[in-house]
């Protein structure tokens, strides 16, 4: 299972690197073109981020992300297959080509950024790590927990930023370290640990995994800076483009008020900057080597970044995860796009 | 035909090309050059690939800082440690599970063996039973029963098993007094390898003088009175320099002793009871295959059945049992890497895991995780090798 498909991943990269590199550089773009669909890297299953609905369908803000590219290069959202990967297998998975974006809860750091051969393309959730106890522990604050036996998911900034915290504050700790979050989940609730550490926001998609949500807890800590977002392979400029302002043009979207219910209206609006959103006039869509109505086809099919983040963690959902940083910079967030113009 | 007596005339000078000889040589440098030049073009061309894609590359990784604790570690590891550090952290931790995983399959599996041949229709079906049920089960669903059914369902430490204050039995492990030793230990440990050393030679002189006149020493009892009296006697007479660690619970987990995490008992146990499923058969055959002539000759010259089965059957049996023996050893070994399943701390969740992970030198990672697989594989079978061939049949 999980070692056979690191192997497989893992061959396949070696395998992949071995073949003449002759032609790579900007390959992806056209590759999916022509695939007609976009091979996405998502999680295994991480309500609120990526998870199937009971219809079979891939749902949350991590699988809108590529939505939105589909939907900005075919001009139909449902163009996309869905690759689960745990922790471990995801980067090896997109350096080896067996998916073309990988939106997995990712954490962007100097490290992977620099030494993976790959490229970072926006940040579509500010995060940061915290951590879950068992209400029974009685604990309020992770200061209290020295001694304290954790379960992390392997290859993660989990394993690290929990360390690090443990050492600065001079506390003990024990890791059981799993390979995916349903073993992490498992073995917490059987107490094989005293609490779970992971991203804030994930922590609150996880519990709602527990069968009594309402034994656990989230501490009020948060130990990290986690920025997630969309990962592509280095190399292909043309691809990263696409990917980055598909997430760029929803958040303009919200910033202009451009929704999913209004945007057809908003084709006739005057608005300067809504024309250019959209398509109407002003920048072309050439520019990307897509159509014109991009990313209107994105706002009318995937909606803006604020829908999309209440739809899938927000009110509308089950998290309930309130906007925070991640509202827009102008409403105290530090959610920020470059203009499209 | 005189074409043929012309050729066997000059046999003196064979043209060079048709020697069966100098072909042969020709071939196998042709064979070597080819698979030597395609693994430089691989290894070549997968360096100049990752160049290009922009991974980094090379062996530096090792003395980074890992920054990720481990769950076991049989050697100062902490956090400020470096990647190599992990690595031998890992390698040990696979050892470990290896070590445990033969030393118990093999006892499990030789006792089945020997019961499956029980002429008790019970026990025989038991035996048979349990070879047929493990193995035939995926190992990896035994790892996960072992794992879930019983590790997950002890109780937690606060309300852990105790036996006498001293061992505790929770979802956290079990929890042993461990031996701490004092600076006097030195005389005792020597005592140790001292009487070790003694048993060697006794038990030489023992097999020399039976070979020699017949006459029996009780060499176990012997041993056994040396390997413990003498380093007590010396444990004593230097005042006892060593005293025990006892584990005890303190906030959330139990501090103090040594443990047994439940992810080493787990794989230890799924490991053997699966492998000694097949060692039993592999016994079972072996014992078969001695003809049954030779009980019947030993009972004729008037051995004992125990005799017979130590002196006959069994070194005869392990003729045929130590080559598959072989290979079930290297089984356990590499089905030790299921471990990343459940979280144990091997060498393929440490290092092929986690370290592959955070450096991304997935090439040279995987690399070195298969060399040590391939010589740990060697060890084994080299070992093995010589095992057997000094169990061979010794013409005399
Ligand atoms: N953001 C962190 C952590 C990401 C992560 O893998 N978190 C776990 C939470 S336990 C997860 O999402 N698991 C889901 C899965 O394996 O499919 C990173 O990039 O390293």
């Amino acid at each position: 299972m999980n070692l056979k498909r690191i192997s497989v991943l893992t061959a396949a990269a070696t395998a992949g690197l071995m073949i003449a590199g002759a032609a790579h550089a900007g390959t992806t773009f056209d590759s999916v073109k022509k695939n007609g669909f976009v091979k996405c890297g998502v999680s295994t299953g991480l309500p609120g981020f990526s998870a199937t609905d009971d219809k079979g369908n891939w749902k949350g803000i991590d699988v809108d992300v590529c939505r939105a590219v589909a939907a900005a290069m075919f001009g139909d959202a449902d163009k996309v297959k869905y690759t689960p990967l745990n922790a471990k297998e995801r980067f090896t998975a997109l350096q080896s080509g067996e998916v073309d974006v990988l939106s997995r809860n990712t954490t962007w750091t100097f490290t992977r950024d620099t030494s993976l051969g790959l490229n970072f393309a926006g940040v579509n959730y500010y995060d940061g790590q915290g951590f879950m106890v068992s209400k029974k522990l009685g604990v309020k604050s992770a200061k209290e927990l020295s001694g304290a036996s954790v379960c992390i998911q392997a290859g993660t900034t989990t394993e690290l930023n929990l360390a690090d915290y443990f050492r600065a504050n001079k506390m003990e700790y024990k890791a059981i370290t799993y390979d995916s979050s349903d073993e992490t989940v498992k073995a917490f609730e059987a107490g094989r640990c005293d609490m779970l550490t992971s991203d804030q926001s994930q922590l609150y998609a996880l519990r709602i995994k527990l069968t009594d949500p309402n034994s656990a807890m989230v501490l009020p800590e948060v130990i990290s800076k986690e920025p997630l977002g969309p990962v592509v392979r280095q190399g292909d400029d043309e691809w990263f483009n696409l990917v980055r302002w598909s997430l760029f043009a929803q958040i303009n979207a919200e910033e202009a008020g451009v929704t999913m219910k209004n945007v057809d209206d908003m084709m006739k609006s005057a608005d300067p900057n809504i024309r250019r959103i959209l398509g109407v006039e002003g920048v072309k869509g050439e520019f990307l080597g897509v159509d014109d109505k991009w990313a209107y086809n994105i706002v009318k099919q995937v909606g803006n970044y604020g829908e999309m983040f209440e739809r899938n963690v927000g009110q509308g959902s089950a998290l309930k995860i309130a906007r925070g940083q991640n509202a827009l910079w102008n409403k105290g967030g530090i959610q920020y796009a470059p203009p499209i113009r | 035909m005189a074409d043929a007596s012309s050729e066997r005339e000059t046999p003196a000078k064979p043209r060079l090309l048709s020697d069966p000889k100098f072909r042969a040589l020709v071939f196998q440098i042709i064979a070597s050059i080819t698979v030597a030049a395609f693994i430089f073009f691989i290894v070549r061309n997968t360096l100049h690939n990752m160049e290009s894609r922009g991974i980094s590359t090379g062996f530096g990784f090792l003395d980074r800082v890992s920054g990720f604790g481990i769950l076991q570690s049989l050697i100062e590891y902490n956090e400020t440690s470096t990647y190599g550090r992990t690595f031998v952290v890992g390698l040990l931790n696979t050892i470990l599970v290896s070590v445990l995983g033969v030393f118990f399959a093999t006892i499990i599996g030789f006792i089945m063996g020997v019961l499956r041949l029980s002429s008790n229709w019970l026990i025989s079906k038991l035996a048979a039973t349990y070879i047929e049920i493990f193995r035939n089960i995926p190992l990896l669903l035994q790892i996960f029963f072992w794992y879930y059914a019983i590790g997950f369902n002890l109780p937690g430490p606060r309300q852990a098993m105790s036996v006498g204050e001293s061992l505790f039995l929770s979802n956290r492990g079990l929890y042993l007094p461990a031996p701490v030793f004092e600076s006097g230990f030195m005389a005792t440990g020597l005592a140790i390898i001292g009487s070790i050393v003694a048993v060697i030679f006794l038990a030489r002189w023992a097999r020399k003088r039976f070979e020699a006149t017949g006459q029996l020493f009780h060499t176990v009892y012997a041993s056994l009175a040396i390997l413990i009296l003498v380093p007590a006697l010396v444990f004593f007479a230097s005042g006892s320099p060593m005293h025990l660690d006892y584990p005890s619970l303190q906030g959330f987990n139990f501090q103090g002793g040594v443990v047994v995490i439940p992810e080493l008992f787990a794989l230890v146990l799924a490991l053997s009871i699966y492998t000694a499923a097949f060692i039993a058969e592999t016994v079972r055959s072996g014992i078969q295959a001695v003809s049954h002539g030779q009980t019947e000759a030993a009972s004729a010259l008037g051995l004992r059945p125990s005799w017979t089965l130590r002196l006959v059957v069994i070194p005869q049996a392990m003729r045929v049992i130590i080559p598959p023996l072989t290979s079930q050893y290297l089984n356990l070994t590499k089905n030790s890497s299921l471990a990343a399943a459940i979280g144990y701390p091997d060498l393929v969740a440490v290092f092929a895991g986690t370290t592959l992970n955070q450096t991304g030198q997935a090439v040279e990672i995987i690399a070195i995780t298969m060399s040590v697989y391939l010589v740990l594989s060697l060890v084994i079978s080299i070992f093995m090798n010589w095992y057997n061939a000094k169990m061979a049949l010794r013409e005399r």
